[in-house]
């Protein structure tokens, strides 16, 4: 048992108790047939698909034959990609970070009994129920020179006024962190919340009585005590990371040039507009071991190591 | 299971004689095209009046944009239950279904109705594989217009360039002036379609086929090509700081309104200014810039998948008799913004830019093949990437420019 610690257990055990709780398992087993056949068939069927057209020459239609690594040193000479691959980075780390830090804030603050709650918790989750695509357009025309913030300043009299980095190459790919901050600090919100308000308030009385100043006991015993909301955070906005592809689309289409260009983008268009399939799954492979390479360590940290060391 | 079975016999004999009885009365055609606009429903409308009109019953699948339409069109051909007819771009888009049969020879239509002969050589030549016709082409679109405002010009006291020096040129006078030159729609595929005008109009048909077509680096390396990249690298300076990602009406109606004097763009741009109340040869005029003016020309097909169904292919042949029926090829058109497929068709009816389009197209030397027929996807695509890059960065020079064309080329090969 001590070797075998992330196996199934019913695996080592014999005799009849392996065949009793086989039968008190059967109908669970056939319930989850039908997912598993999803999660096998749908899921990981169409990931080693994927996989498996990187390594071909396929255009407009899936072709089996096999040119080796030849679509992935195109993609990593590709100028398009790389960018991609930077933007991503930069919009995950200030994104993530961003609506983590905000989004506490803003928990804090509605925490502290203000009058009419309700209505700040809506209007900070409202832009969450909003679609990537309405964000998008909407921040396009706040954030275009010449119909949004700059003209409404410069017409109040600041003729010298400049916001212009959404047609700004270097300063374009911040314009879509704005967005994405906007949209998703609410939902950050709203989880910490929750957490804030499922802290014993004895907590707080006893921080009191020993004098300890408010915002050492968020930093120092509320942060900690958070830490499953947050890791639930991150998870959610990662995913949305990762898919980040409508609201580049809706607000700047990749441009001016290429300087808000995206993975998932650089795949969509590979896909269905290029007619390059080989090219377009070889990036998805690229983004999948990405997030596997990222995810495995804390899986591994998470749910593998613990168990090791209980059994 | 008796029962069972009876009832998907009965099912089936229904079918039969439905499906047979369909072939005498009515033929029912399911048509899957992108023409969502406005101005596109309006004219796709005509072809299913006119098809209604000759017995048929039209079954309107529009899917807004082209790549999921054509993706949509493409998965339900490979799963065996395709539309009648389908819509595709002038081109490249439907090689594959052609290699792996999966749509139709129209070969004998295109004999006896002489479309080779009838058509422009590049639209036929777009549509034939393995010399016979495996689509139907409905129009021809010029892309490769420039759009212009003629008070705009008049107030400036200029007149519309002929040439892209001359356009440099009086776009600065007009800059001055406080107008915006040039309006564009500062997303990669105009930005593409605005250096193709410059390709065509200063380079030359040449220089475009052997860009697009044959892909050898040798062209790039000439020195008019270097020239006429410059030329194109100082039209970044001509149009306003809004640009970047504006959509292509919003910078058509830039011009429409008076502040911008000059816009490039395919012919659909036309449905903007007739929007908008506004005549061509009145308010705007439409030209083509370059010593000679050559017509940079693409358009729609139809394709019409394989199936055994003998109503389905009566309904597909009448359906080819519908699309290039004269009458219906002008009306259809006018709607459109495009010109008629059909060179043998009078025209007079139709509006000054039409007309233009027309009397162009009548030499077989201004005929030039869009980026569609020339390049496949990939290759295009490669290229738009260089293109908006040396578009939105002022810094980089004709020759790094040159030298991602000449990386495009190798990589889409």
């Amino acid at each position: 048992m001590e070797t075998i610690s992330i196996g199934v257990p019913s695996v080592a055990a014999k005799g009849s108790r392996t065949r009793r709780s086989v039968r008190t398992r059967l109908p669970a087993a056939i319930a989850l047939l039908p997912t598993a056949l999803i999660v096998l068939v749908v899921f990981i069927g169409c990931m080693l698909w994927t996989v498996r057209l990187s390594f071909t020459s396929s255009t407009l239609l899936p072709k089996l034959d096999w040119v080796g690594f030849a679509q992935y040193s195109r993609l990593f000479a590709n100028d398009r990609f790389l960018t991609s691959a930077s933007n991503i980075v930069i919009f995950g780390t200030l994104f993530i970070a961003g609506c983590l830090i905000i989004g506490f804030l803003l928990a804090v603050f509605i925490d502290q009994n203000v009058r009419g709650e309700g209505l700040f918790r809506t209007i900070f989750l409202y832009p969450y129920s909003m679609s990537f695509v309405v964000t998008g357009v909407a921040w396009q025309w706040f954030l275009n020179p010449g119909l949004g913030l700059q003209k409404l300043v410069r017409d109040m009299g600041f003729e010298s006024f400049t916001f212009d980095w959404l047609v700004n190459q270097r300063m374009a790919i911040y314009t879509i962190v704005i967005a994405g901050l906007w949209h998703g600090t609410g939902l950050t919100m709203a989880i910490l919340l929750a957490g804030l308000r499922g802290i014993d308030a004895d907590l707080w009385k006893a921080a009191k009585v020993d004098g300890i100043p408010t915002w050492r006991v968020y930093t120092s015993v509320v942060l900690p005590l958070l830490r499953p909301m947050v890791v639930t955070a991150v998870v959610l906005l990662t995913t949305g990371v990762v898919k980040l592809y409508d609201l580049v689309v809706a607000m700047t289409l990749g441009g001016p040039g290429i300087a808000t260009e995206v993975p998932a983008k650089f795949v969509m268009d590979h896909l269905f507009e290029r007619n390059n399939i080989a090219l377009g799954t070889a990036a998805a492979t690229v983004m999948l071991i990405t997030v596997i390479a990222i995810l495995a360590p804390w899986v591994y940290v998470r749910y593998v190591r613990p168990q090791g060391r209980h059994a | 299971m008796s029962m069972k079975t009876r009832v998907s016999a009965y099912t089936l004999s229904v079918a039969l004689i439905w499906s047979s009885g369909a072939l005498a009365q009515q033929m029912k055609a399911e048509v899957l095209h992108w023409w969502t606009s406005a101005g596109e429903s309006a004219s796709v409308k005509v072809f299913a009046d006119q098809f209604t009109k000759a017995g048929g019953t039209w079954v309107d699948n529009a899917i807004a944009g082209g790549a999921n339409a054509r993706t949509a069109g493409i998965n339900r051909m490979v799963g065996g239950n395709p539309p009648t007819m389908m819509q595709f771009n002038t081109g490249k888009q439907f090689d594959e279904l052609v290699s792996n049969d999966l749509v139709r020879d129209v070969d004998t239509f295109a004999k006896a109705n002489k479309w080779r002969e009838i058509m422009p050589k590049p639209i036929v030549d777009a549509t034939v594989r393995e010399s016979k016709f495996y689509a139907v082409p409905v129009n021809i679109h010029g892309q490769n217009w420039m759009f212009y405002n003629t008070k705009v010009f008049a107030d400036a006291g200029l007149e519309p360039p002929k040439t892209f020096p001359e356009l440099i040129a009086s776009g600065e006078k007009l800059k001055a002036k406080g107008i915006i030159p040039i309006a564009l729609g500062g997303q990669p595929n105009w930005e593409h379609n605005l250096f193709r005008a410059v390709v065509v109009g200063h380079g030359g048909a040449e220089m475009f086929r052997q860009l697009y077509g044959t892909r050898k680096p040798d062209v790039v390396k000439t020195p008019k090509f270097k020239e006429t990249v410059e030329i194109f690298g100082k039209m970044r300076g001509l149009v306003d700081p809004g640009s970047p990602g504006r959509n292509w009406n919003d910078a058509t109606a830039l011009v429409i309104t008076n502040k911008a004097a000059m816009h490039f763009n395919g012919d659909w741009a036309k449905g903007e200014f007739i929007a908008a109340g506004q005549t061509a040869g009145k308010e705007y005029g439409c030209t083509v810039v370059g010593q000679e003016p050559k017509l940079v020309i693409g358009g729609d097909v139809f394709v019409f998948p394989e199936t055994k169904d003998k109503a389905a292919l009566a309904t597909q042949e009448k359906l080819i008799q519908v699309l290039l029926d004269p009458t219906t090829q002008i009306e259809f058109n006018k709607k459109k913004g495009s010109i008629p497929v059909r060179m043998d068709v009078d025209v007079s009816s139709m509006d000054v830019c039409a007309q233009k389009a027309h009397t162009i197209l009548e030499n077989p030397a201004n005929q030039v093949e869009s980026m569609e027929i020339l390049s496949p996807p990939n290759f295009s695509g490669a290229m738009q990437d260089a293109v908006t890059q040396y578009w939105n960065n002022p810094n980089m020079s004709a020759d790094a420019f040159i030298e991602k064309i000449v990386a495009a080329m190798r990589d889409a090969a």
